[in-house]
């Protein structure tokens, strides 16, 4: 069965057709409803890096599920440090469990287990490659705020170049005619080629340096964090790294519905003040993590998610 | 200079096979993809740089005793697209082959992205390089997705 590595496994109504089956999860995800979907299926968590959020939310949201999950164990002390292939691993995991969930510190890791496994393959991230179930996670929570996806202006902020979450997140959302406002400093700049792919697709693309002139007109801004280490030293990192930090003033000119996300977890690119407005979404966005990767899990497995979850049916 | 004559640099061979119209000086990386090595009993003749009517210079790799396959021979594509290639039996040549580019070039050269999954040798699934574009040859990693530089690419051949 096919497995979710990159957006490009999904076409554009099967990305709204999960975010609707997700919505429909809310109530199960916040543990109002119990709806044991997938009874008797089990989840192999394959975390070959550390990644403690990535991982607890898949776990979660299988359990919310009914289902059950087997966990690959510390790195360290597993056989994979004994020099045991990727190849080899899948294969043991694949016959234990239903469906795979894996974050691996090589790109590419994903397609290779895809075509190892005779089960689903959920990308937790590969390397600097992709992380579809958290640009899944990040539409649902534009789509929740703004009531579409289509045609919206899309700020994304801090470090375009290291940063795969923007990477994904800027293909998948020019798939709805978004436009997109890339504002980082030039040491960190969104890659030419990505940039280029998404113009070749006709998107509306602008770069700047600019993060603040940008904000009043946006729809969505999404700052993720800028690494100290990347900087050649603390002066120039200050210097650069603070003209991409939000604070509470800097959104008093802002459109009313306005969101604010980021990938979790912060350091000080977004300060306390912004959490208490409106705009502020990103915990809600660390939720819809657990929604959207129910609604993608059931539908690897072929669950269908009822039209109608609970309430008065 | 004829082709005839720049054939007659090298002595007809009785059977085995003969390519032709090698872009001028990657006569060695044919035989890397060939596996044509210092392990290599049978007779092997190469010329480089002759002068060619239809290509400027080109160079020649005849192999004495041995048909290359059209698999064999579908690796060379991504050094010598446009070679041309006979079969040769009791001195004349029985089949005239085409090299021939598929999808993807299967096992034949690996990824040169340093973090890609395929670095691991001992994984054992075949390197896989999907053709995204035969003129000018443009390919990707399947596995990684990585754009491949082709002159890079050559040092990586299996
Ligand atoms: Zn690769």
């Amino acid at each position: 069965m096919a497995g979710l590595i990159t957006m490009d496994d999904l076409s554009n109504e099967e990305i709204i057709s999960i975010l609707d089956d997700a919505e429909r999860l809310l109530p199960v995800a916040k543990g109002d409803l119990y709806l044991p979907l997938l009874q008797g299926k089990i989840l192999g968590n394959l975390f070959f890096e550390p990644s403690t959020r990535t991982r607890m939310s898949f776990e979660t949201a299988m359990k919310r599920l009914g289902g059950d999950v087997v966990n690959l164990g510390d790195v360290k002390t597993s056989s994979v440090v004994k020099g045991e292939t990727l190849f080899d691993t899948i294969q043991m995991v694949d016959g234990y469990t239903d469906i795979i969930a894996m974050r691996h510190p090589r790109q590419g890791a994903a397609r290779y287990a895809q075509d190892a496994a005779q089960v689903p393959i959920l990308n937790g991230g590969d390397g600097a490659g992709h992380h579809p179930t958290q640009t899944m996670l990040d539409l649902f929570t534009i789509r929740q705020s703004h009531g579409k996806l289509e045609n919206l202006k899309v700020v994304l902020a801090g470090d375009l170049r290291y940063g795969r979450t923007v990477h994904s997140l800027s293909h998948a959302l020019i798939r709805f005619g978004c436009e997109i406002v890339l504002a980082s400093p030039d040491l960190l700049r969104m890659p030419k080629e990505i940039v280029e792919d998404l113009v070749a697709h006709g998107a509306k693309v602008t770069e700047t340096t600019d993060l603040y002139g940008n904000l009043d007109s946006a729809d969505v801004v999404y700052m993720t964090r800028i690494q100290k280490e990347r900087f050649a030293d603390e002066d120039e990192y200050v210097k650069v790294a603070g003209a991409y930090k939000l604070d509470a003033s800097h959104l008093d000119g802002c459109k009313s519905e306005m969101i604010v996300m980021h990938p979790l977890p912060r350091v000080d690119e977004i300060h306390p003040s912004v959490d208490v407005t409106r705009h502020a979404k990103y915990f809600e966005q660390a939720f819809n993590g657990v929604v959207a990767r129910m609604a993608l899990l059931c539908r690897l497995l072929g669950v269908t998610v009822p039209e109608k979850v609970g309430g008065e049916a | 200079m004829s082709s005839e004559t720049s054939m007659r640099r090298v002595t007809a061979i009785r059977n085995g096979t003969v390519i032709d119209h090698i872009p001028a000086g990657q006569a060695l990386r044919v035989l890397k993809l060939l596996n044509i090595t210092d392990q290599t009993a049978v007779p092997v003749s190469l010329v480089m740089n002759v002068p060619s009517k239809k290509m400027g210079a080109k160079d020649i790799v005849k192999v004495e005793d041995r048909e290359l396959t059209q698999a064999e021979l579908d690796r060379l594509a991504l050094v010598a697209s446009e070679a041309s290639v006979a079969i040769i039996r009791a001195y004349s040549v029985a089949e005239k082959l085409h090299i021939n580019l598929g999808e993807e070039l299967n096992n034949v050269v690996r990824c040169t992205f340093s973090n890609c999954i395929t670095q691991n040798s001992r994984e054992p699934l075949p390197h896989r390089l999907v053709i995204l574009s035969k003129d000018p040859l443009q390919l990707r990693c399947h596995y990684c997705g990585t754009p491949q530089n082709i002159d890079q690419l050559i040092n990586n051949v299996l």
